[in-house]
């Protein structure tokens, strides 16, 4: 792999075989790590054009493990809030022969733009409201820890779908391996046309039958900051869209629900759900850096 | 001592003369002498036009030229220069400039710079609005007599009804064509490309075809209760064409230009987050596209003109949603035209030369855009058959942002006479 923008371009079988590798660096039991030093003498630098809590600790660990030196710059405390532009920052650190530059930006083709001028390893964190492809691949990841495999299972994404980069990197990776996938909310943030972005996509207005004998409920953030007017009427969200403990029951009897992070408590979803023996929110954390360690080591040991 | 120029042998193609034959044109003292058979003409400089088409001036009525205000990305010399490479002798300014081109001192300004530095003729569109701020309306009637042959808001289109319906009255007055770039901010806010699959696959904000129609609508509505010349700038999407093609089945006054990007390109060319492909409006679909092509073949679209928009790298070299919209095309769109219009079959070469010449002509009451004697003497020459490849680090633009860099077409200027003087030829290969 010569970097990772997103899911898209990904094979199947390129996919499997991170999460597979993931699975080796999943912790045992309570056993401490040990430092690998597979990615020794490695720089990888973790640019931060967002705020993140799980996506930036996570690359920085994964990277710590594996042996590699990591650096985190985000945008706030560098000379990008001073002005500088991205193509200026990039060849800044492009000059410091980084071996991978992970980057987390605002706007979507950020990492596609560096990976156009430099010639160093590009690692989508997230870009704007496009992919987040390491996201998708923990979800993945997660689910696979409960379930067998992906092909067959119904999967209803809720939320905010067209502002969701994780959704669209979900949306991708589930669809290569034959999930069923169902996108709900409100129509002005589920455009009809998210069902052609892959094979295997429909589109529900009406939650329950979104949720209606799903495997996998899978609930998006309300991304306010995304959303330039108001798409829908305000203060009803949480009755139409909500994720309440009522609503499993309609959902496969071993249902599991994730959340991406961070969850807004009483917007999307119920306190009660979130904290359920159904939720796997902090499975999802965890694996995070797991799946993180394989996609570092891919890309930097060819 | 008279200045006499003899294109000699050429495949002469005029529209307005419907003719279409191997003939001299005489140029002499920057006018149309004589076009005919082996003309005489002693001491006359001779071009040998031999297996070339030799047709009217090529007029492009949307060029952004940047002068005053932002000489960094083009300034009327430079942008002269490049629509001669491209084979046109004629340009029309848009008044998106700082200052805007919203009063007779501007118009003027542009007109002295043209006249002292452009190797075209340049032709200043007047702003409709001060400011293009789409509240009060400009010195409509001192811009025309200064030279202005069009108002235009061209980028920051008249939202208040009202305002246009104002414009258009007044417009109507002065006999001056309104050219209206049609988009309904609203609809349109926030966009980055044409609002569809692709951008919800790229997770960029969509421009949807709506917010181009429901303009079109208004402004058809509003030429018809005033009575005013309508001219639909760069349109691009289906419905926008199949409205301007019922405003003419119905007899209103209103014309519309297609640009050579919307029918080259659709947005599944585009290649994604590289700001080459970002213009408003944005490529769209397959279908518009066809729709286009029909349109220019049928007579719906009544020109071809290259919104010419200018930027400069720093600006274009940026995340997708800061950059710009907007790209150059004054030396592709005769090669982007033959290519998709006349190669494909899908339009003659007389209707492909009118499109260029006595379309742009006609909406602008230019007394251009015919070789016959008396007219002035532009005169485009080009080889519908020379294959080159376009090199925009040799462009005479300041600027090159461009998605055809690169790109290898069929069809070519070869030389371009204004006022009967050659301002440019193309150096042998």
């Amino acid at each position: 792999m010569a970097g990772l923008l997103g899911i898209e371009e990904l094979s199947r079988e390129e996919i499997q075989a991170i999460l597979d590798r993931a699975k080796d660096f999943q912790p045992v039991q309570d056993q401490t790590f040990k430092r690998l030093d597979i990615l020794r003498g490695k720089m990888i630098v973790n640019l931060f054009y967002e705020a993140s809590t799980r996506t930036r600790t996570s690359f920085e660990i994964a990277a710590k493990r594996l042996g590699a030196d990591a650096i985190s710059i985000t945008a706030a405390g560098s000379s990008v809030a001073k002005g500088e532009s991205l193509v200026d920052t990039l060849n800044t650190l492009a000059a410091m022969r980084p071996s991978a530059i992970v980057i987390r930006h605002w706007a979507s083709g950020a990492p596609h733009f560096l990976a156009r001028h430099l010639p160093i390893p590009i690692i989508n964190a997230g870009d704007g409201t496009h992919e987040h492809p390491t996201q998708a691949l923990l979800d993945a990841r997660t689910i696979l820890d409960c379930r067998e495999t992906l092909e067959g299972l119904r999967v209803a994404i809720i939320g905010d779908v067209v502002h969701s980069r994780v959704a669209r990197s979900n949306i991708h990776l589930l669809s290569k391996f034959g999930a069923r996938i169902v996108l709900c909310g409100p129509a002005s943030l589920v455009p009809p046309e998210l069902a052609a972005i892959a094979p295997g996509v429909e589109i529900t207005y009406d939650m329950r039958e979104a949720i209606r004998d799903a495997d996998v409920i899978m609930m998006l953030r309300v991304q306010l900051e995304r959303q330039h007017e108001a798409a829908f009427p305000a203060g009803e969200y949480f009755q139409f869209y909500g994720l309440r403990l009522e609503h499993l029951e309609l959902a496969r009897p071993n249902a599991i629900v994730m959340h991406p992070g961070p969850i807004n408590r009483g917007r999307e979803i119920s306190s009660e759900v979130a904290d359920s023996q159904r939720s796997v929110i902090l499975n999802q954390v965890e694996n995070g850096v797991a799946v993180r360690m394989a996609v570092l080591e891919r890309i930097l040991c060819q | 001592m008279r200045r006499r120029l003899l294109i000699r042998n050429g495949r002469v193609v005029d529209p307005a003369a419907r003719r279409d034959e191997i003939a001299d044109v005489l140029l002499e003292d920057g006018r149309v002498a004589a076009v005919g058979a082996r003309l005489e003409a002693a001491g006359a400089e001779v071009f040998d036009a031999t297996g070339l088409v030799v047709a009217p001036g090529f007029i492009d009525m949307h060029v952004h030229l940047r002068e005053p205000g932002f000489e960094h990305a083009e300034t009327i010399e430079t942008g002269s220069r490049a629509a001669a490479a491209g084979g046109f002798t004629s340009i029309c300014a848009m008044p998106n400039t700082a200052p805007v081109n919203d009063n007779p001192t501007v118009t003027r300004y542009i007109i002295e710079r043209a006249r002292r530095f452009a190797v075209t003729n340049v032709f200043p569109i007047g702003a409709i609005t001060k400011d293009s701020a789409g509240e009060e309306l400009a010195a409509i009637g001192s811009m025309k007599a200064a030279g202005a042959v069009a108002i235009s808001d061209d980028g920051r289109p008249v939202m208040n009804a009202r305002v246009m319906r104002r414009a258009m009255e007044t417009a109507r007055s002065f006999g001056l064509p309104v050219i209206d770039h049609c988009e309904d901010l609203n609809l349109s806010a926030g966009g980055d490309m044409n609002e569809g699959v692709v951008s919800v696959r790229l997770g960029l904000r969509g421009i949807p075809s709506c917010s181009e129609d429901v303009m079109v609508a208004r402004d058809i509505l509003l030429a018809e209760v005033t009575g005013a010349r309508l001219h639909v700038a760069h349109i691009s999407s289906r419905r926008s064409v199949e409205l301007v093609a019922e405003a003419k089945r119905r007899g209103l006054p209103v014309s519309c230009e297609a640009t050579p990007h919307h029918i080259a390109l659709s947005e599944a060319d585009l290649v994604p987050y590289d700001s080459n492909y970002k213009m408003k409006p944005p490529l769209r679909t397959a279908c518009d596209v066809a729709t286009l092509v029909q349109g220019l073949a049928e007579g719906v679209i009544d020109a071809i003109a290259t919104d010419h928009a200018p930027h400069p790298g720093s600006e274009k070299m940026q995340e997708f949603e800061q950059c710009p919209f907007g790209i150059i095309g004054l030396e592709t769109a005769l090669a982007i035209a033959l290519e998709t219009l006349y190669h494909t079959g899908k339009v003659s070469l007389m209707r492909l030369v009118e499109l260029f010449t006595l379309g742009p002509a006609r909406i602008l009451n230019l007394d251009r855009g015919r070789l016959a004697p008396g007219a002035p003497g532009d005169v485009t020459i080009f080889d519908p058959e020379r294959v080159w490849t376009y090199d925009v680090t040799q462009s005479f633009s300041k600027s090159s942002n461009t998605p055809f860099h690169g790109r290898t077409f069929r069809g070519r200027a070869v030389a371009t006479i204004v006022g009967g003087a050659v301002v440019w030829r193309l150096e042998p290969s």
